[in-house]
């Protein structure tokens, strides 16, 4: 059991992801002290991966951005043990199965409890293979995030009975990537999971705006976003956390 | 209630690494799969489309000059290159779009290296009246720019992936991406034994019958199985098709060749066994190029068809318990036996099948001459010939 579930102690949650190292290490820092201090209740960190088959265009290239500045996996180790000092709300790792593989997952989560992250995410990881990371990730008290998908139909209750941390509701069909509309019917896959698991829910995948945010959150415990924040960091740079600050600010607000 | 998956694995390889999106969509084609495998009126059509559509069986040709010349073991070749398209990838194309069109689907993606998975998918949908998608990195577009121009005229969608590498492993991340965005209608035609369960099984069963035709062609023409069979190895589709019907027959050895590039100690390598280490990357857990923090590395090989990190999990099996050897077999090498089969035999081969005819004109000299090898030459060279003139210093156009 970790902190996660603090992340939703503050009404509905406010989940921010950002891609380490993206584009470079000082600026995701200064992006999460940023977006925590403006209402994030919960930080995604993703750890970059050369090939992300389940992320858009923008995360892709967030992702190759990050890889060429030259981050590691032990660098962000590093760097996560350093905002560590001052950054108190619940922070997750997001990368793929190979990267913990590779690292080992004993080696790879006894540093994650070590630098003090709450939950783990592995979006080639279904529930059929969680087994080799859950266990895991249990013995040293992070979270696995399970997700559910709008194509999980008769597995969202066999899913949501062993989920931990929160669920992560996927809202679309496809990659990652902001969306003019979310068409799912979110009230009735969330309803399902309700009624199988007390662990709260996060709708994520093509939330970008305050009214989307609005609406997701009224069906579920948070919101999860991603490429959005990316956007802001591909376009300003090292000048994004300000203006990370500022969405972030407007989107916890339509949450209230 | 637990889940388990005894059927998804070889070994330790294999599985379903796979974002739960596509969960349902792989269970769904398991299921079709094993009602129709053993569905007579599936398996007449299937048998009818290879034969009397693809032209199998392939013929098992004794290349007698090249046995000659090598002065060792007497040489079989397994000619894929005449199937219909030109390759082997018409077996399993064949199959997976019959499947398809059973389960309901009207449209089929793909991806491609050297563009022969492509043509194949193409021709199959323009066959059966389906809508086709296929992905093929920016690279090798140019690299095999007849094949695109072949998929387009058989009236595919050809998409250049331009993200990573712009090689065959993007253009698989981006079919993979295309399918979760749309399942309803799509099936993901995946062209080698490799991705999560059941593709590896479904492709590698629509490929062995490779190996049961050289069973059947070789009892035929010798009264005996051979000695060794030789295919090259990407994905390794080719490779397990002519292996599959004699792994349980030990005293045939199985030789798979990997592309090796400029060499398995640079960077500019594709051999997979030889250089890699066990992973977890596009939906299977087998042996893939990767550095230290588990990037998946940018392989190199002058065949787009073999360029690709990672390997099929029934090969990684393969490796593991000793049945099959994986060999490398440089750029260098697969040129000059792709030069030497045309000269000798009057066969030009896909430059990936050439790869296989290396690493035999190697071995056979040192057999003796009352053993056999066959050698599967997987596709036709045709695609590869304005490759090959650059090779050499020499610009044609096609």
């Amino acid at each position: 059991m970790s902190n996660l579930g603090k992340a939703f102690e503050n009404g509905k949650a406010f989940i921010a992801f950002l891609t380490c190292g993206d584009p470079d290490l000082e600026t995701t820092a200064a992006a999460v002290r940023a977006a925590a201090e403006n209402g994030a209740d919960l930080i995604e960190l993703g750890i970059p991966f050369s090939d992300p088959t389940a992320e858009g265009p923008v995360i892709q290239a967030a992702n190759l951005r990050a890889l060429k500045g030259g981050v590691t996996t032990d660098s962000i180790f590093a760097f996560v043990r350093e905002l560590r000092r001052d950054v108190s709300i619940p922070l997750a790792f997001m990368t793929y199965a190979n990267v913990v593989f590779s690292y080992g997952p004993e080696r790879f989560l006894c540093a994650c409890r070590d630098i003090g992250i709450d939950g783990l995410i592995l979006p080639d990881v279904p529930f059929e293979e969680k087994d080799e990371f859950q266990p895991v990730c249990r013995k040293y008290g992070v979270d696995f995030i399970s997700l559910i998908a709008p194509t999980s139909e008769n597995r969202i209750a066999m899913i949501a009975r062993e989920a931990e941390g929160f669920v992560y509701v996927v809202s679309s069909l496809g990659v990652t990537g902001v969306r003019k509309k979310i068409q799912t019917d979110l009230a009735k896959i969330v309803g399902v999971i309700r009624e199988n698991t007390d662990v709260p829910c996060a709708i994520g995948f093509g939330i970008s705006t305050p009214a989307q945010a609005k609406e997701m959150a009224a069906v579920s415990d948070g919101v999860i976003v991603g490429s959005a924040i990316v956007r802001l960091l591909a376009e300003y740079g090292k000048d994004a956390p300000a203006h990370i600050g500022a969405y972030v600010r407007s989107m916890k607000e339509a949450l209230r | 209630m637990k889940v388990t998956n005894p059927n998804g694995r070889f070994g330790i390889h294999g599985g379903q690494y796979i974002p739960e999106t596509l969960m349902n969509a792989v269970i769904e084609l398991e299921r079709a799969y094993n009602h129709y495998k053993n569905d007579p009126g599936f398996q007449r059509e299937l048998t009818r489309l290879l034969n009397e559509y693809a032209g199998r069986p392939s013929r098992l040709y004794y290349a007698e000059k090249m046995t000659r010349e090598l002065g060792g073991a007497k040489i079989y070749l397994k000619r894929e290159d005449l199937n219909h398209t030109g390759a082997h990838k018409i077996n399993n194309v064949l199959g997976q779009a019959l499947l398809a069109k059973r389960m309901g689907k009207t449209r089929l993606i793909a991806e491609t290296g050297a563009g022969q998975h492509g043509v194949a998918t193409a021709t199959a949908a323009a066959l059966m009246g389906m809508e086709c998608v296929v992905f093929m990195g920016e690279e090798d577009t140019v690299r095999q720019a007849l094949n695109v121009y072949r998929m387009r005229l058989l009236g595919a969608e050809v998409i250049p992936v331009k993200s990573g590498t712009a090689t065959l492993k993007d253009a698989v991340s981006e079919a993979m991406r295309e399918w979760t965005s749309r399942i309803e209608d799509t099936h993901y035609c995946l062209g080698s034994v490799m991705g999560p369960h059941p593709f590896p099984t479904i492709v590698r069963d629509f490929q062995a019958v490779i190996s049961k035709e050289i069973k059947e062609q070789m009892m035929e023409k010798e009264g005996r199985l051979p000695d060794a069979v030789i295919a090259c190895v990407g994905g390794g589709s080719n490779a397990i098709g002519s292996f599959y019907h004699f792994i349980e027959e030990k005293s045939v050895r199985l030789i798979g060749c990997e592309a090796a590039g400029r060499g398995i100690d640079t960077f500019e390598t594709a051999a997979t066994v030889n250089t890699g280490k066990l992973g977890i990357f596009h939906g299977m857990k087998s042996y893939f190029c990767q550095d230290e923090y588990g990037q998946i590395a940018p392989v190199y090989s002058i065949s787009a068809g073999l360029d690709y990190p990672g390997v099929g999990p029934e090969h990684a099996y393969l490796h593991d318990i000793g049945r099959a050897e994986y060999v490398p077999v440089t750029d260098d090498e697969a040129v000059c036996a792709f030069e030497y089969l045309a000269r000798t035999e009057g066969i030009i081969p896909a430059i990936e099948s050439a790869h296989a005819v290396a690493y035999a004109m190697k071995l056979v000299p040192a057999m003796d001459k009352r053993d056999i090898v066959v050698i599967t030459i997987s596709g036709r060279g045709d695609k590869d010939c304005a490759a090959i003139a650059r090779y050499r210093g020499e610009d044609i156009h096609e």
